[in-house]
């Protein structure tokens, strides 16, 4: 059975905003699905008492002290905008409301 | 819909309400959550700004550890577990108010979690459940151009500034609030003043609505008793302590007009209105949101050691809820009279007014009274009334010194209120320093008794009472300027009576 379907596949695109043609999705979906079973090997080998691992790297709370740094002027911030207007980022509109707060 | 909405004490005789509210705290740290950009509010567009919180290729983030000690400090506050171990989390979606494509936030690993806090609501005392406490970055602000209404819909194009990108917000959640009946409304907006103060007491924030460094999200749902609590609709945009209230109120209106008319309510957005009071639905939500959460991989893990966190928790200042029992106290004050303050919004006025030297009793009277008078007529808040406590210490004295009477005072109050500087200099300024010249007292006091003779005679054969009559003929010759106690003894002693 494959890991991921080609629904599941279409639905990641969509959410990624990538076009993706009909062929491509076959495409793809049959190339995820095998690198999900890779990973899906290294699950295998993992034992119970291992947890899963998000960072590679043994460290926690690398924080930094709460100081000023200079940053950018807006027109370096701007430099690589495709479009800017009223010293902000141009960009075309989208439909669905302020999702984040 | 052009439903008529129902009576309020007939939708809750019938519906049981549940409440829950979202708190996004804006901290007041110096820089941002992941980068060295500084965060005061306003300035120009795009001028705060760096690869980091811009989401440029190569640029690493790494967390503020003031942020995270004052995430922690109101966890502790609001009676929280702190996390031994936890983890930031990228909340992937497609908008351009942060510019990586996504925000860094918490999902399932908050900083903080189950706590509670008690606030008090009509004398009594409602425990809200907190469920938990985390920490993200704020978002960039969009403006919508080309629509008619600075709304997105209708807009052709956006444009973005990104000064607030990567700002510290603290997300409050309470765990859902039943059982407070009719109250429900007053329990919401008791809560939000409530966190409001605790979040002042700690000096995490400036916690302003009205700038948008406190902003609430409310969510309402109503049920028939003795049944599953019913679908919830969130409300945002509730950006002042009566729009708490008022929120509420007015969902739960517009819910039991739904479901008397036999319809559903739909789990959804709702955004309130500051002019009408009323919610409108929001974005649909069609698909299910998918952020597609996963853990941070630019962050490292946080663990606060349990001797730091020990530490900030022996820091705690005194909380609000005890440090106005304490003040009840000291000052002397029934229940009633302590509400009276706190209603007034006078509670920290007071208590600097008695630390620059007024006593309780006479702070309390000028807040509560005049100045409390003037604030009602402006419409504007008790502390924007144009007086400062150290101001009003300084008049009390000038009347407790017998330079002022009640009635210059207020005269001198005026001026202050008007911004023409400190109590000794209007007084000086318009001249309304009490007579305490005793020569022109006694020449006045003499000229009033020789214009009312029949009254003279009246003192003179005992009937004491019969000076007030006089004491106002000096009053008026001394345009008001006379201490009214001194003048009757006055009269008294010329016209050789006991007082």
């Amino acid at each position: 059975m494959a890991a991921i379907s080609r629904e599941e596949v279409a639905h990641l695109a969509r959410l990624s905003r990538l076009a993706v043609t009909e062929e491509e999705l076959d495409t793809f979906a049959g190339q995820l699905d095998v690198i999900l079973q890779s990973v899906a090997q290294v699950g295998e080998v993992a034992a119970a008492d291992i947890p899963p691992t998000s960072h590679s790297v043994p460290l926690t709370n690398v924080l930094r002290e709460d100081v000023v740094v200079p940053g950018l002027t807006p027109q370096e911030a701007l430099s690589g905008a495709p479009d800017a207007d009223q010293q902000r980022f141009r960009v075309p509109r989208i439909l669905d409301e302020d999702v984040a707060s | 819909m052009t439903t008529t909405l129902p009576a309020y004490d007939d939708v809750v005789a019938r519906y049981e309400p549940v409440i829950g509210l979202e708190t996004h705290v804006e901290l007041g740290t110096n820089t941002k959550m992941f980068c060295g950009c500084p965060t005061d509010f306003g300035g120009e567009p795009n001028t705060r700004v760096c690869p980091v919180c811009l989401g440029l290729p190569g640029s690493l983030p790494v967390a503020n550890k003031a942020a995270i000690e004052a995430t922690i400090r109101i966890g502790l506050a609001l009676n929280c577990s702190i996390a031994e171990w936890c983890r930031f989390a990228r909340k992937n979606y497609f908008y351009p108010d942060m510019p990586k494509d996504f925000q860094i936030s918490q999902y399932d690993e908050p900083l903080c979690f189950d706590g509670y806090l008690d606030v008090e609501v009509d004398g009594e005392l409602v425990r809200i459940g907190i469920e938990r406490v985390h920490l993200e970055e704020d978002t960039g602000k969009t403006l919508h151009v080309g629509g008619a209404t600075g709304r997105i819909h209708g807009a052709t194009e956006s444009l973005v500034d990104y000064n607030r990108a990567g700002i510290p917000l603290v997300e409050i959640v309470t765990k859902p609030v039943p059982g407070t009946g009719a109250l429900a409304p007053e329990v919401a907006r008791a809560y939000v003043t409530e966190l409001r103060d605790v979040l002042r007491s700690l000096g995490v924030s400036d916690v302003r609505m009205e700038e948008g460094s406190l902003r609430c999200d409310v969510n309402t749902s109503l049920n028939l008793p003795g049944e599953e609590w019913g679908t919830r609709t969130e409300t945002k945009n509730v950006n002042s302590l009566r729009s708490v209230e008022r929120a509420v109120r007015s969902e739960m209106l517009r819910q039991a007009a739904v479901l008397d008319a036999g319809g559903k309510i739909t789990q959804e957005t709702r955004h309130f209105h500051e002019d009408t009071g009323d919610t409108t639905p929001g974005r649909s939500k069609e698909t299910a949101t998918d952020y597609r959460y996963f853990p941070e991989p630019d962050l490292v893990p946080l663990a606060p050691d349990a001797a730091w966190v020990a530490e900030l928790k022996a820091a705690l200042p005194e909380l609000p809820r005890l440090h106005r029992r304490r003040l009840q106290e000291q000052w002397g004050l029934s229940d009633l009279d302590m509400q009276s303050v706190l209603n007034a919004g006078a509670v920290e006025l007071i208590e600097q007014t008695v630390a620059a030297g007024a006593t309780p009793a006479a702070a309390r009277k000028w807040w509560l009274g005049e100045l409390s008078r003037r604030a009602n007529e402006a419409g504007i808040e008790l502390a924007d009334v144009g007086a400062t406590p150290a101001q009003v210490a300084e008049l009390q004295g000038l009347v407790d010194a017998g330079k002022l009477n009640d009635k210059l005072a207020r005269s001198v109050l005026e001026g202050v209120v008007a911004g023409e500087g400190s109590p000794t200099e209007i007084m000086t300024d318009r001249g309304l320093e009490v007579v305490s010249d005793t020569g022109a007292l006694t020449a006045a006091v003499d000229e009033a008794i020789a214009a009312n003779p029949g009254i003279a005679d009246k003192i003179r054969s005992g009937k004491v009472a019969a000076a007030g009559a006089l004491v106002g003929a000096v009053m008026k010759t001394t345009r008001g300027q006379a201490d009214a106690k001194t003048v009757r003894e006055l009269i008294l002693e010329r016209l050789g009576v006991q007082g």
